[in-house]
């Protein structure tokens, strides 16, 4: 039987590679959910309302409930729908699983971010420390069709936007960090996550969208012009 | 036979949080004593050798890194008082509060300390910012946790001792009983828990750590100033 007030939103921005993540992870639960478009350059009062502390996206409310931060709501999802689990069972492959989610976002992910946004003596050393945690992600990935073995699971998710977003923010930013010469066993990951009969289904934003949104991001984060107009989606 | 081991280091926070945790749990261990600031043990490279930090638990031979991966890990593996609630929402809300002081708090609290001019006042306000943003949380709340403490308690630590103990040394006046009555509430029950306050390091020998580190910091500052007619 179920609560008649179970449903979940998932309020979200386009192009948002942290709102991504809990799509993918709601799809693999196979929940379902309302989404809600939050133009995050133009907040409406669900940001501050939802999240009041950082009001920003994702948020996923459950029953009424709101949980910001994509990390967090990950692990919220698999406590809360038990089938095909996301973590592993085992205490210690879950701490590798978060040990290692963590790094790639502290190491890859943000810097990658502020290769995409710097110039100069910040965006080459942006770019070192990220091939750097790059080189540690593909040696933990040898031998391995997910990260945590055969199926998908928590550190793919978190680590996803290599395969459709890093490849932007490098042609943006002028900048390689993913060689596939150099990286064999992430190239075969890549390959295996975009070819997962879930994950190929999911919407993800066009290419030739995200080029002109985080060339615009660009420009304004390198502090070149002010930003006067917000991109919504249609 | 399980073995846990935790490789440590006496001043830093990070490290005490585990032993917290593990005596939570009375779990026995054996403390290995990294001199973290001269020379890291072999052992603790192999361990950790991606971040190459304390604290590291090793239990049956294997190693976990990351202070808040650790307390997960211990909670998950041994019964006793629990670390994390067990409702998957009140978890997650936990889990957020515990990314916000190690994400937030904590670099912003200990750059107020060590920072100095412009950057300094930044984080002095940032700093305050945080600490208006956790007062909050305390309303009818004895413990971060509740009524026991729980990991929000265990993950403030830094709030609650080194922190008090820098900003002094730092001469900064930011967090105060007047501005942050509830906080101030909170570091008294925490300090007053004997789980807590048999687990901390000693004033003096921090004191005196964090003020070599300060006299340092000046002798490198005016090395580096130019010289003025």
């Amino acid at each position: 039987m179920e609560n008649k007030d179970s449903t979940v939103k998932l309020v979200g921005f386009w192009v948002s590679p942290y709102v991504q993540r809990v799509r993918w992870a709601l799809k693999l639960k196979g929940v379902e959910y309302e989404y809600i478009e939050e133009d995050i350059f133009n907040r409406s009062h669900l940001l501050s309302e939802l999240n009041p502390v950082h009001q920003k996206v994702p948020i996923l409310v459950h029953s009424g409930k709101p949980l910001p931060e994509s990390f967090i709501i990950l692990e919220y999802i698999d406590e809360t729908w038990k089938h095909n689990p996301l973590l592993p069972q085992d205490p210690h492959e879950r701490a590798t699983a978060r040990f290692w989610a963590k790094f790639a976002e502290e190491k890859l992910f943000d810097a990658a971010w502020i290769g995409l946004c710097s110039e100069d003596d910040e965006h080459e050393g942006a770019v070192k420390s990220s091939i750097e945690a790059l080189e540690k992600i593909e040696e933990n990935l040898k031998g391995k069709n997910f990260f945590g073995g055969d199926r998908i699971g928590y550190v793919d998710i978190i680590i996803g936007w290599i395969s459709y977003m890093l490849p932007i923010w490098e042609e943006v930013a002028s900048m390689k960090i993913y060689d596939p010469m150099k990286f064999p066993a992430i190239t075969s990951w890549i390959s295996n996550f975009r070819k997962h009969p879930v994950i190929k289904e999911e919407y993800l934003p066009s290419k030739d969208e995200m080029i002109v949104y985080f060339q615009w991001r660009r420009k304004v984060l390198k502090g070149t012009f002010p930003p006067v107009f917000s991109m919504k989606k249609n | 036979m399980a073995e846990v081991k935790l490789f440590g280091s006496w001043g830093s926070p990070f490290s005490r949080r585990i032993e917290v945790a593990l005596k939570l749990k009375g779990v026995e261990y054996e403390f290995i004593e990294e001199d973290i600031y001269n020379k890291k043990s072999p052992l603790l490279l192999k361990y950790n050798p991606v971040h190459k930090k304390v604290p590291v638990l090793l239990h049956n031979g294997k190693p976990i890194c990351e202070s808040v991966v650790i307390l997960e890990y211990i909670d998950e593996t041994w019964e006793g008082p629990s670390i994390l609630p067990k409702d998957p929402y009140e978890r997650a809300m936990v889990r957020f509060w515990v990314k916000f002081l190690d994400e937030k708090c904590f670099p912003a609290m200990w750059q107020a300390c060590w920072s100095i001019g412009e950057e300094q006042e930044k984080a002095k306000e940032e700093a305050t910012e945080f600490l208006k943003i956790l007062e909050g949380t305390l309303s009818g709340k004895k413990f971060f946790g509740g009524d026991s403490i729980g990991m929000v308690d265990i993950v403030a630590n830094f709030i609650a001792y080194w922190f008090m103990i820098l900003q002094e040394l730092a001469g900064i006046v930011v967090l105060t009983k007047e501005k942050f009555p509830k906080l101030n509430e909170w570091m008294n029950e925490y300090l007053n828990c004997s789980i807590i306050k048999e687990n901390l390091p000693l004033k003096d020998k921090l004191t005196a750590v964090f003020q070599a580190r300060f006299q340092a910091v000046a002798v490198a500052a005016a090395a580096a100033a130019p010289s003025v007619k």
